[in-house]
């Protein structure tokens, strides 16, 4: 049965039916808050009422059984009420303070850790990757898993230089948000897609596929058969392909995953928080890993080695592109063991927009040429 | 013998494991659908055409995989969700009965964009399952085209810096029955992503992607409590680096009293989010307008610009959606297919954007004036 026309678009459940009732009563009326711990935050209001929020990591894709466990401890000290950030994190919003650690020991049973505020690691943000898209050229949720087990002590502590925000996407979609973050693990194609006449000829709209393409390598391709009609394909030039995806999100004809060819990239130094600089971009560290699930052992290394770089040289507030702008990308390169290539400067469309302008150049620097 | 010793691996170790919750639905076909993509290190989903509800042209992700012997076809749902991403557990329990009578038991907290996603539903079973979720007062959310869901950070729900109220501006917005009409029926180029942060910490990313993206700020004095700094301080907070960290150069720390150049602050959070009980926002209330934001692209990716350095944002908001609708109209007559607004007037020009918008060209828009002496002038401004 479908929806009358009338009883369509009525929007989401109100917010204040969800709300703790703690929040409702002090909603706008908040004075400051303590970071008490790692993973807790104690916020006051005018009136003098205190709430304590308890993070917590969580896997992002989570069964119905675990939600209704989750709702059971919300129940007992979180005003029925269950938070999630913007970045997978569950947030327990706790009225009590002699249940905060109460609920520290009953989450913890269920396997999530405490952490992500402050200078930590945050959670990791992705996109759905292997586990739900056609367009992924690596698993966004699977290497943010495995990230995330190895570097789980960095989002348990909160004694880094700054907040450490890292993101996971399968491909250039970027649905993780990879391009503004601190460290950025990005799935990447490699070769142009081979194109499956039968399906662009029957399922695609040509001109809007060669319109698409921001490299114009999509060109129409006319298929004489051999009773004298015609089909209407295209045909694609690997030179300028750049892999991008954006035809394969309008056609299922040209499939890019390529097993042989697929894996990460990984970029650095990007932020969005308006706090001392503003926002950034990521820029590119390296190029290209290969897959190697289960865990991407490799992948893991590169991210421990810059983690590492950074924790040790940064000062105090200062987030990786900070560091990074204060310390030179010679010395980034050099530190890290990263090999720069060409690949690092861009060539795509504006060619010299990022070369050094001027002579202006580091003591440190000149003295290694 | 386990049917997937590939995903296995991924049980292991200290974070919650996807793998054990995707087990824990019993949800077998997209199980071994997901190993199938680590043994062949290739995806096997594939696109899964048009389904959705009667009357609702988005927010039904049609997936199908390309071995339907393993598993045929498995849609995810995006629903508009709670502002502020509040659930009442109650409320959660009958979407988890819903979603295990109808589909797979598997859900997503939260999709890029923002929507709660469900996972995993036969194409049969979608129309009764929203049937029931309706009831339920859930409605479909974003995708192609059109009008996405929205997202907002905390807000006055629990942030002392929330200058706008990000919920009831979400709300409002999300609740509207045009935004809902375009939400719900794409027409637009792509798509037009929406975020409203209380400050400018922008917790919701909006700056990054939105197309539209509402940073709370304010236009008065900063409040400053030089007892609290001075707590601070003895508690080991190194104030004089907070100080000389100031990007606007807008802080003097003589060791007892903090006195800061209002008129040189960029109000960037820095460092009231270092001293929470010393420094507060003003009273006289707003928001920056940034707009244009998106990840890649034909471009690359952009970051959002300053569209109105200040604007009031009181319920209901009609400014604000005013303005949105206007930017709206103009790119829905200008862009291209898969062209978002920001690439658009990177195409045609933020000149012709702002003429043709009525919006007022404001030196808050740019880094710099231009550097080059090549423009247009209109019909009528040469004789």
């Amino acid at each position: 049965m479908a929806l009358a026309f009338e009883d369509m678009d009525f929007g989401p459940p109100d917010y204040k039916d969800m709300l703790p009732a703690t929040l409702k009563d002090n909603y706008g009326k908040w004075k400051y808050h303590e970071h008490i711990k790692p993973g807790v935050f104690k916020h006051v209001s005018e009136s003098g009422k205190e709430v304590y929020t308890v993070r917590t990591g969580g896997p992002k894709f989570i069964s119905s059984a675990t939600i209704r466990e989750m709702c059971d401890v919300a129940d007992k000290y979180c005003e029925s009420t269950l938070r999630f950030t913007s970045k997978h994190s569950i947030e327990w919003i706790i009225p009590k303070k002699e249940d905060v650690d109460k609920l520290i020991k009953e989450v913890k049973k269920m396997g999530l850790p405490v952490g992500g505020t402050g200078n930590a690691m945050h959670s990791i943000v992705q996109c759905t990757g292997w586990v739900h898209c056609h367009t992924a050229a690596t698993d966004g949720p699977g290497i943010a898993k495995a990230v995330s087990d190895e570097l789980i002590d960095y989002f348990q502590r909160d004694d880094l230089p700054a907040r450490l925000n890292i993101a996971a996407s399968g491909c250039l979609n970027m649905c993780g948000a990879v391009h503004c973050s601190d460290i950025a693990l990005l799935g990447m194609h490699r070769v142009a897609p081979p194109v499956d006449d039968s399906i662009v000829s029957t399922q695609c709209e040509v001109p809007s596929l060669i319109a698409a393409c921001p490299t114009y390598a999509i060109k129409p391709k006319i298929i004489k058969e051999d009773d004298g009609t015609t089909r209407k394909s295209i045909a694609i030039d690997a030179d300028k392909c750049m892999y991008c995806g954006i035809c394969y999100g309008l056609c299922p004809g040209v499939p890019l995953a390529n097993a042989e060819n697929d894996g990460v990239s990984i970029w650095v130094g990007g932020k969005v928080s308006g706090a001392r600089g503003g926002a950034a971009f990521s820029r590119l560290a390296i190029p290209f890993i290969k897959n190697n699930p289960p865990r991407w052992p490799e992948v893991i290394d590169a991210v421990k080695k810059i983690v590492k770089e950074w924790a040790k040289d940064a000062r105090q507030d200062e987030r990786m592109g900070e560091w990074i702008d204060r310390i030179g990308w010679t010395a980034f390169f050099e530190r890290t063991g990263i090999e720069f290539t060409e690949k690092h400067i861009d060539d795509y469309i504006f060619s010299v927009r990022d070369m050094n302008v001027g002579s202006r150049m580091k003591g440190s620097v000149l003295k290694k040429y | 013998m386990s049917n997937t010793p590939i995903l296995d691996e991924l049980e292991k170790g200290p974070w919650p494991s996807l793998v054990k919750e995707i087990k824990r639905t019993g949800y077998e076909g997209l199980l071994n659908i997901y190993e199938l993509n680590y043994k062949d290190k290739v995806t096997h989903w594939d696109h899964g055409g048009m389904v959705g509800v009667p009357g609702y042209d988005a927010g039904v992700i049609g997936r199908v995989t390309n071995r339907k012997d393993i598993l045929a076809d498995a849609h995810t749902i995006r629903f508009i969700q709670p502002a502020g991403w509040f659930y009442n557990t109650d409320k959660l329990r009958k979407l988890c009965d819903l979603w295990d009578e109808h589909a797979s038991g598997l859900m997503n907290f939260h999709g890029a964009t923002g929507d709660l996603q469900l996972v995993g539903i036969p194409t049969a079973n979608i129309e009764p399952f929203f049937d029931e979720a309706a009831k339920e007062h859930w409605d479909i959310g974003g995708s192609s085209g059109d009008f996405r869901t929205a997202s907002n950070c905390i807000g006055p729900a629990r942030c002392e810096n929330a200058m706008v109220d990000t919920n009831d501006i979400f709300h409002t917005f999300m609740s509207d029955d045009e935004v809902l009409n375009d939400m719900h029926r794409p027409r637009y180029p792509y798509k037009f992503k929406f975020k409203i942060s209380g400050c400018p910490t922008d917790c919701v990313a909006g700056v990054a992607r939105a197309d539209l993206t509402v940073i709370g700020t304010w236009k008065d004095d900063m409040k400053v409590d030089s007892a609290e700094v001075r707590k601070y301080a003895d508690a080991g907070v190194d104030v004089d680096l907070i100080a000389s960290n100031c990007p606007g150069n807008a802080m003097d720390w003589d060791g007892k009293k903090l006195k800061i150049d209002n008129d040189n602050c960029i109000r960037c959070m820095y460092c009231i989010q270092k001293m929470s009980k010393a420094l507060r926002v003003g009273d006289d209330r707003g928001a920056t307008l940034m707009m244009g934001g998106r990840a890649r692209g034909r471009y690359g990716a952009f970051l959002g610009w300053t569209l109105a350095p200040f604007m009031k944002l009181e319920p209901p908001y009609t400014n604000l959606k005013d303005l949105i609708f206007n930017m709206i109209e103009w790119w829905d007559e200008h862009g291209r297919s898969k062209e978002r607004i920001g690439e658009t007037i990177y195409r045609i020009g933020a000149g012709k954007f702002l003429k043709e918008t009525g919006i007022k060209p404001l030196p808050t828009m740019v880094k710099a004036p231009r550097n080059n002496p090549f423009w247009f002038y209109w019909p009528g401004e040469v004789q």
